[in-house]
């Protein structure tokens, strides 16, 4: 599914990831754990496709595609999602008119045709209660006013809609409470399917005690530094992380 | 004056001096303008002497008048003896003939409007059979609003038919010294609209000037006046999403609403002149003076408007509260792309007591557009209980645009409550970012993130309307970022 050899990214000459591998299989849900500042949100970043962001070197393949020369609609249309650590605010535009749009720009893609309205609105139904969402919610503008948790929700109704093959999912769970954890992970799991992979970016071993992971990475210094499945992270939660950064022997142990 | 107008001045006059009356056949006349060339105007439609002593009222009262120069717009100074006041509609000769002779450009426009292709032909200009569909639909309309006492024909038509009721109305609003171009428009203005709308009727329909079609005849001094008879309503609609073709570099229009007692007009313009180039060559300079008074308790008055059209827009429809709990509305979307400029906004007078008045602005600058909001809530000191609500809001799209707010008070009494927010945003990179994540083209989420900005003026347009004005916006920012 999404293949990363040896990326090399800058910001402001500044080099944030500095030559990291990492492979996704299909279906698999990845966690990407560490301290901050370690480039977490950078690489769910390069992925979208966000500008300032300057690629030095290495590559990230996606389904066979050079992810990196395609414009950040182009990657988003051919299944690649973002979910938002701070989802931005549009005023004036309700959320169900960005969402048939987004869902009718890849079904166009995809060569299918356009939603109708009574077909949006049931697939929209549908989804709502999956996120525990009330109807109004739709008409309401792109998260204007939304509390930090109707946010992190909003981004994982959105990519219920949009049904991607990749989701990366940057810090979802930071500023939810327990409930809408609860909320947010039944969604994300109830996503997980064979042909979906999961990328969980995340500060805390919390999340991965609601959506189980198959992978659990620990990125420090720009680069994995280890890698295990979920006992891994409650390994960290444990020690901390100066335990990877202080200790080199951890590099190999991937 | 300089020897060269006055020459001009005297060729006119040589023209017409003994013999306008009977010369009244000439398609044109030359530039320039004295007393001479407003007694042929006159005579040309052959109006009631009063409109005659009017005019050349205005034009006296106009030449001690300066251009005015507070605007926040930059142009060069007109030379008003340069002009051609008057000239008969072209000839089918002189048109072109197909479509193939219009600027590919502009029909690229229309498609993207999706204006059928006989209306895109009336709109270029080219001459049309007189099977013209909208010919007899309008023909009909005439009719069904004839037989409910809705009068609506030419300004023109109206001094002939019902001479007392314009005398009436005609500069009871703009007074026709009350500004520079206000005073020129009266001296020499040529179309225009009547409307009057008896007491207790609705009027069943939305009143355009027909469709797209007939602001073909829209002038270069257009006149406008509409009259609400007590407890009547109107929904006028003024202007057209396509571009137009116009050799007139310079518009000065003026548009006077009367709403009696009860009585309820609702204005809405979209404005799409001819901006200019890249660089603002050859754009239409749009000097307009628009302005109502509720004249009556409880009368209602709403401008909204659309503009993204001329080089440079200077207008601020107003309205004179003068009866008791009357109401004053005003809703703008003003947008500036490459060189154009606009300085529009409104004027409240509260003269009457409980009347509330709401300014609703909103601003938009790309390239190197300049846009400036400039708005007057005057209340006077019987206004008791006065109300008023603005909000003022700029985007600013790049980096070399600019935006800019004036906002005036006057307050004579001190039971009113005014409020007044004002807020300038960037179209955010994240913004952007957030759509095309989610699979929306640049282009489209530009289009999404403007029309949300505008969707409080929007929704005060007819419906029809506001779906253009919506395709409109996103036509006029194509190429604004990136």
């Amino acid at each position: 599914m999404l293949k990363i050899s040896k990326l090399t990214v800058t910001v402001d000459g500044k080099t944030i990831l500095n030559g990291l591998d990492l492979e996704v299989g299909p279906g698999e849900v990845h966690a990407i754990m560490g301290p901050n500042g370690s480039g977490k949100s950078t690489l769910a970043n390069v992925i979208a496709g966000r500008e300032g962001y300057q690629v030095t070197g290495g590559s990230v393949s996606f389904l066979g595609q050079d992810l990196l020369s395609l414009a950040p609609e182009k990657r988003a249309r051919e299944g690649v999602f973002l979910a938002f650590q701070y989802p931005v605010e549009i005023p004036g535009v309700a959320n169900v008119y960005l969402l048939k749009e987004a869902v009718n720009a890849t079904r166009q893609h995809r060569g299918e045709e356009k939603l109708d309205a009574m077909d949006f609105l049931k697939l929209v139904r549908e989804k709502l209660k999956l996120l525990q969402m009330k109807e109004e919610f739709l008409y309401r503008s792109v998260n204007e006013g939304f509390s930090g948790g109707e946010k992190k929700r909003n981004e994982i109704f959105q990519m219920a809609m949009l049904e991607p093959r990749l989701a990366v999912l940057d810090e979802t769970d930071s500023g939810l409470d327990i409930d809408a954890l609860k909320v947010v992970a039944g969604g994300v799991n109830a996503l997980r399917s064979p042909d979906r992979s999961v990328i969980l970016v995340t500060h805390y071993q919390r999340l991965l005690d609601y959506i189980v992971p198959d992978r659990v990475h620990v990125l420090a210094g720009g680069r994995i530094v280890r890698s295990g499945d979920k006992r891994l992270a409650l390994e960290l939660e444990a020690q901390g992380y100066g335990w990877v950064e202080s200790d080199p022997s951890a590099v190999s142990a991937a | 004056m300089n020897p060269a107008v006055t020459d001009l001045g005297e060729l006119v006059g040589r023209e017409y001096k003994e013999g306008f009356v009977t010369d009244i056949e000439a398609d044109t006349l030359p530039p320039g303008l004295d007393e001479d060339v407003i007694r042929f105007l006159s005579a040309k439609k052959d109006e009631p002497d009063f409109v005659l002593e009017w005019r050349l009222d205005a034009f006296r009262r106009w030449q001690n008048m300066k251009q005015p120069n507070w605007a926040q717009v930059k142009h060069a100074p007109i030379d008003f003896q340069a002009i051609s006041y008057y000239s008969a509609p072209k000839s089918d000769a002189d048109r072109p003939k197909s479509l193939d002779e219009i600027d590919p450009k502009l029909l690229e426009t229309y498609d993207k409007l999706g204006i059928p292709l006989e209306e895109q032909k009336a709109l270029a200009g080219i001459a049309v059979d007189a099977v013209f569909d909208s010919v007899s639909v309008a023909t009909t309309f005439k009719d069904k609003l004839a037989k409910i006492g809705v009068i609506f024909c030419p300004l023109s038509e109206a001094l002939a038919n019902h001479p007392d009721l314009v005398r009436q109305y005609l500069g009871s609003v703009v007074p026709s010294a009350d500004n520079f171009y206000a005073a020129l428009n009266s001296a020499v203005f040529t179309e225009g609209s009547f409307v009057y709308i008896p007491k207790g009727v609705r009027c069943p329909m939305e009143l355009s000037t027909y469709f797209r079609i007939n602001a073909l005849n829209t002038g270069q001094f257009e006149r406008t006046l509409i009259i609400a008879d007590e407890g009547s309503y109107v929904s006028y609609l003024e202007g057209c999403t396509a571009p137009m073709r116009d050799e007139n570099q310079l518009h000065a229009a003026v548009v006077e609403l009367v709403a009696l007692k009860d009585a309820q007009i609702k204005y809405s313009t979209v404005q799409n002149w001819y901006p200019g180039d890249e660089e603002g060559r050859g754009g239409i300079y749009n000097f307009v003076t628009k302005r109502g008074v509720c004249r009556g308790d409880n009368a209602k008055i709403s401008w909204t408007q659309v503009e993204t059209g001329s080089a440079i827009t200077w207008k601020y429809p107003s309205v004179l509260l003068e009866g008791d709990s009357s109401v004053g509305e005003f809703y703008s979307v003003a947008l500036t792309n490459h060189c154009q400029q606009a300085d529009t906004g409104t004027k409240m007078v509260h003269i009457g007591r409980n009347t509330s008045s709401t300014i609703i602005s909103k601003g938009i600058s790309a390239g190197r557009g300049q846009n400036a909001y400039r708005g007057l809530v005057k209340v006077l000191k019987g206004a008791e209980n006065a109300r008023n609500y603005s909000q003022c809001d700029s985007l600013l799209m790049g980096d070399r645009c600019g935006a800019h707010t004036f906002p005036y008070l006057e307050v004579k009494n001190p039971t009113a409550t005014v409020e007044h927010e004002a807020t300038t945003s960037k179209i955010g990179e994240d913004q952007l970012f957030y759509c095309r994540q989610r699979g929306l083209s640049e282009e489209d989420a530009v289009s999404l993130i403007v029309n949300g900005f505008c969707k409080e003026v929007f929704r005060e347009l007819p419906m029809e309307f506001a779906v253009e004005a919506q395709k409109l916006l996103s036509i006029s920012l194509e190429g604004a970022v990136g």
